[in-house]
């Protein structure tokens, strides 16, 4: 038998008999699951979750759950085939053995594996004084049950509510909560809100944008400490200025955490910025090396990336978490050469006071902005985001009809500033210093993030050079 | 039932809207919002409103409820 009929075999077998677990249940846990059945494999599937849901859509929860359309139990995700699969919920996974092969769940219990998908996404960050983040009407916003406290919160009438952080989670629930006529006070560290994704000029217009509709915005301030009654009830907030505000209900959007303490000493290149791996989802030792076991997909994946100097990526985007699961659970049952890339053009939305805010590529590397078409004024236009004469980016206020166009130029890295489309263009297009904070300054971390070139950021072993 | 916008996709043409507004809302001029898991009664509806969409962004699932006899 030659070798690549013995290696075809093997994946014959192992798609007929082979184990793989899937440790993360939500989006890129479950599509990557449905493809898994889909390419052929046949063997036992494990899903482990530490919620005790089946998988459920988060962006709905900061949008219609919260205004109270929509309960937070109305999201769950589509199924688009049976999984035939054994679900661990409401437990989490705590301990890789790569030695062995095996997960170790919070129960005691060890989940053995041939190949595994990491796909533990993020978590929000908690306000850092457990004491004051344990006060009656403090929140923060990720699963579905946080999205039902705080919508319960938001129905009793609150009669101030205190957002700590604008970026688009902060910004989105002070949206809704002036569509529910409730008081919103937005406290952030940065010199306006979503700096850290968009810049400090879009950054601006999002800012008039909060205070047109009646937020009481504060921008350059940090909270410094929350205060309860004796009742354990959050009741008002210390500001760096000097300032309190009462508030009533307190929302912590500061960000998210990866999910990566679990694979503490399995010698992954694990760490801040998420579970580094290869375009195909391969994830790497920490020594840079990609293993042939362990795919990684999601929020807590982060790969090198051809159109960004090839440093590495971390995307908390939606299509990221489908398009990055289906793509590891493709590699995951195949062989070289029919392995796919995932290579993943970034791209976000975000509702907010009725406006529609999209995004493709990574905007945070450029470093100059030009507004392409529509108006300013009217919170409805495309602007490009540009770095060394190339187009890297673009953002869209209610004009997501345009992005496609952007999105062909950001693929062929076309000149910046780019042809305009259209006739309706703005009377100043000069580009334009785009205000990114430095690195350093306090503010939201962006949602999609270039992080270096490190495949980790924890001790490699170096071999000594033998002479 | 149960659906998914990709709303990276979706453009706001808001035919779903014209067609099933208890299920599809616009939010301003452009941006969707819109019941995941909506009753059994608007199938036909919903899907008449993913056939009309201009860009095919919305998604209907496949399984309904077949999933939870797998739970162990």
């Amino acid at each position: 038998m030659t070798l690549s009929a013995t290696l075809a075999e093997l994946v014959r077998d192992f798609k007929a008999n082979g184990r793989i677990v899937v440790v993360g249940a939500s989006l890129a846990g479950l599509r990557a699951a449905e493809t898994l059945r889909g390419e052929g494999f046949a063997g036992s599937l494990t899903i482990i979750g530490d919620e005790p849901y089946e998988p459920y859509d988060r962006p709905p929860l900061s949008k219609q759950v919260l205004k109270g359309w929509v309960p937070a139990d109305h999201t769950q995700l589509p199924r688009f085939r049976e999984l035939d699969a054994d679900w661990r919920l409401g437990v989490a996974a705590t301990g890789l053995d790569r030695a062995t092969r095996q997960v170790r769940l919070a129960d005691g219990e060890q989940v053995p594996f041939d190949r595994l998908l990491i796909a533990t996404g993020t978590r929000a960050r908690q306000w850092p004084n457990p004491a004051e983040a344990a006060l009656d009407g403090v929140f923060s916003l990720r699963s579905r049950d946080d999205a039902a406290r705080l919508r319960q919160a938001l129905a009793d009438g609150p009669s101030r509510v205190l957002v700590i952080g604008a970026g688009f989670i902060g910004s989105e629930v002070a949206s809704i909560c002036r569509d529910l006529d409730i008081p919103v006070t937005v406290a952030e560290r940065g010199p306006a809100p979503l700096v850290g994704a968009l810049g400090g000029v879009i950054g601006e217009i999002a800012a008039q944008m909060q205070r047109d509709h009646g937020v009481d915005l504060r921008c350059g301030v940090g909270v410094l400490s929350l205060e309860g009654d004796a009742g354990g009830h959050v009741r008002r907030a210390r500001l760096s200025d000097g300032t309190t505000i009462e508030a009533d209900v307190v929302l912590a959007s500061l960000g998210s955490i990866r999910n990566v303490e679990w694979l503490e000493g399995a010698g992954l290149a694990a760490g801040f910025w998420g579970v580094g791996c290869d375009a195909g989802g391969r994830a790497f030792d920490i020594n840079g090396v990609a293993t042939d076991t362990i795919y990684v997909a999601g929020d807590v994946a982060r790969a090198p990336h051809v159109l960004y100097e090839y440093q590495f990526l971390a995307m908390e985007h939606w299509d990221n978490a489908v398009f990055g699961a289906e793509v590891a659970a493709h590699n995951m049952v195949s062989l070289e050469p029919d392995y796919y890339p995932h290579l993943l053009l970034p791209g976000f939305w975000s509702g907010q006071f009725g406006v529609n805010i999209k995004s493709v590529g990574v905007p945070p590397f450029g470093d100059e902005i030009v507004f392409m078409q529509g108006s300013v004024e009217e919170r409805r236009f495309a602007a490009a985001y540009g770095r060394n004469g190339r187009i890297v980016a673009a953002v869209t206020f209610d004009h997501g009809k345009w992005l496609e166009y952007y999105a062909r130029l950001i693929e062929q890295s076309a000149p910046f500033p780019p042809p305009p489309p259209g006739w309706d263009r703005p009377d100043v297009m000069m580009p334009i210093p785009a205000q990114f904070p430095e690195p350093g300054v306090p503010t939201a971390v962006p949602d999609v993030v270039l992080t270096g070139h490190d495949p980790n950021e924890r001790r490699a072993e170096f071999r000594p050079r033998s002479r | 039932m149960h659906i998914v916008v990709d709303l990276n996709r979706c453009q706001g043409y808001a035919q779903c809207v014209f067609l099933t507004h208890e299920v599809f809302r616009l939010s301003g001029d452009e941006a969707l919002t819109y019941e995941p898991n909506p009753d059994d009664a608007r199938r036909l509806q919903v899907q008449r409103a993913a056939a009309a969409c201009p860009v095919q962004a919305i998604v209907i699932g496949r399984l309904d409820g077949a999933e939870r006899s797998e739970r162990s």
